[in-house]
């Protein structure tokens, strides 16, 4: 291809300064500038040329070269890209990862909505019997309801709304498939589902592993040392539980059945981590026997940790 | 995959402090490794456009996420297109002729 003279390219004149070559490139390259024009080969031809054509006048050695006739046009084009273009991969599967979303984190559309799209356009409107798209929601369960079980109101419209059974021990990410509660069909084809997101909010003191619960237990220096019953919460409501004596920070009991319940019927475990807490304020009288004590009863709760 | 060093040796007249507020500004997205991160050959691609649109183009820091975000529309419509058309692609020739001379009449080129 016959490169044409650089100054015809970006539309200058022999003698134009720099500030008016790089102003005639940039309003140029806006139009042109491949990625922005996805789809025409002629953008891209044409962006070249005027990459091209930059290139000479933008530097002041090869446009005085240039001027003097030592170079032409083409010889100092800029070598053919060797890198892949945006549009190259935003056309594609890669591409993806920067898909555009919605404000406040919606599911982005999925090809249903282009149907939808397709159908609603226009004119007169086709006779083709169309499924409705599918809608998402995400709906926040509390951690509890989680669990055991519930049902919530899921408002999808403001003026509609929809009572949402929350399947028991139901996991955070789980999503939810209602059937005909999407998009109303095109030409009475059937209507689309809704597709709910479950998202399970934190509980303040339970920790939920796959169907165990975990939980960490306050007790007090009596109950630590002596052991004695005490209460502790479970999902499903508190349960009496045996401390044994000499009960240290850190130890587990295991409350069997009290996790979350299965499917199938069985159950997850509930795991009780015991933490001794020292009485609120000093205490004197505890401080002073101690004193009296400690001496008597040197223990190394530290040994091995000497590096 | 490769890291940011390679990155920054690969693409000329980019620093790395802007890069990384664009890393953080979500305008590029790699993958996060354990020391730094990954760029797949889409974010490199990506940063290219950004440099292009940054120094040719003129556009500043405040319109830049206005186009990125055109930009990611317009891409996410035309996966879409290509999904719709390897879909048509894959029908009865027949149902392909019916869609072509509906989209005809929409596009108003057969009328009058």
């Amino acid at each position: 291809m016959a490169s044409r003279n650089p100054y015809e390219v970006l539309g200058v004149k022999k003698d134009a300064s720099e500030e008016q070559i790089r102003s005639a490139y940039r309003k140029l390259a806006k139009r042109y500038h491949p990625d922005l024009n996805p789809g025409n080969k002629e953008a891209e031809a044409r962006f070249k040329e005027i990459s091209g054509a930059n290139g000479i006048l933008s530097d002041k050695d090869k446009r005085a070269r240039f001027d003097r006739g030592e170079i032409d046009a083409s010889g100092a084009e800029r070598p053919e890209q060797a890198y892949s273009r945006y549009r190259g991969f935003a056309e594609g599967a890669p591409g993806e990862k920067y898909e555009y979303h919605s404000a406040e984190g919606m599911a982005p559309e999925d090809l249903d909505d282009l149907f939808a799209f397709f159908g609603r356009g226009g004119r007169g409107g086709g006779t083709m019997r169309m499924r409705g798209a599918d809608q998402h929601y995400s709906l926040t369960v509390d951690f509890l309801a989680a669990i055991n079980g519930a049902r919530q109101r899921l408002n999808l419209a403001p003026d509609r709304s929809l009572d949402v059974t929350i399947p028991p021990g139901v996991r955070d990410g789980k999503v939810l498939r209602l059937q005909g509660q999407g998009s109303s069909g095109i030409n009475e084809g059937p209507a689309g589902d809704a597709l709910i997101e479950i998202h399970v909010a934190p509980h303040p003191f339970f920790r939920r592993e796959g169907d165990d619960i975990h939980l960490d237990l306050p007790v007090t220096l009596g109950e630590a040392v002596l052991g004695g019953k005490v209460m502790a919460p479970t999902p499903s409501g508190p349960v009496t539980m045996t401390i044994p004596a000499n009960s240290n920070t850190g130890r587990v009991l295991r409350l069997k059945g009290k996790g979350v319940k299965r499917p199938d019927g069985k159950s997850g475990d509930e795991y009780v981590t015991l933490k001794v807490m020292l009485p609120e304020s000093g205490d004197a009288e505890l401080a002073n026997f101690v004193r009296e004590w400690a001496p008597r009863h040197a223990y190394d709760p530290r040994r091995g940790m000497t590096p | 995959m490769i890291g940011i060093d390679a990155v920054m040796q690969l693409i000329a007249g980019l620093r790395e402090a802007e890069l990384r507020h664009w890393i953080e500004e979500r305008w590029v997205r790699p993958e996060p490794a354990s020391e730094g991160y990954l760029f797949h050959e889409v974010d490199v691609a990506r940063i290219r456009l950004i440099v292009d649109l940054r120094r040719d183009l003129a556009i500043d820091e405040e319109a830049l996420p206005v186009v990125l975000q055109l930009l990611d529309q317009v891409y996410a419509l035309r996966r879409r297109l290509r999904a719709m058309s390897e879909a048509l692609d894959a029908q009865a020739p027949e149902v392909r002729e019916a869609v072509r001379a509906r989209l005809l009449r929409f596009t108003g080129e057969d009328e009058g």
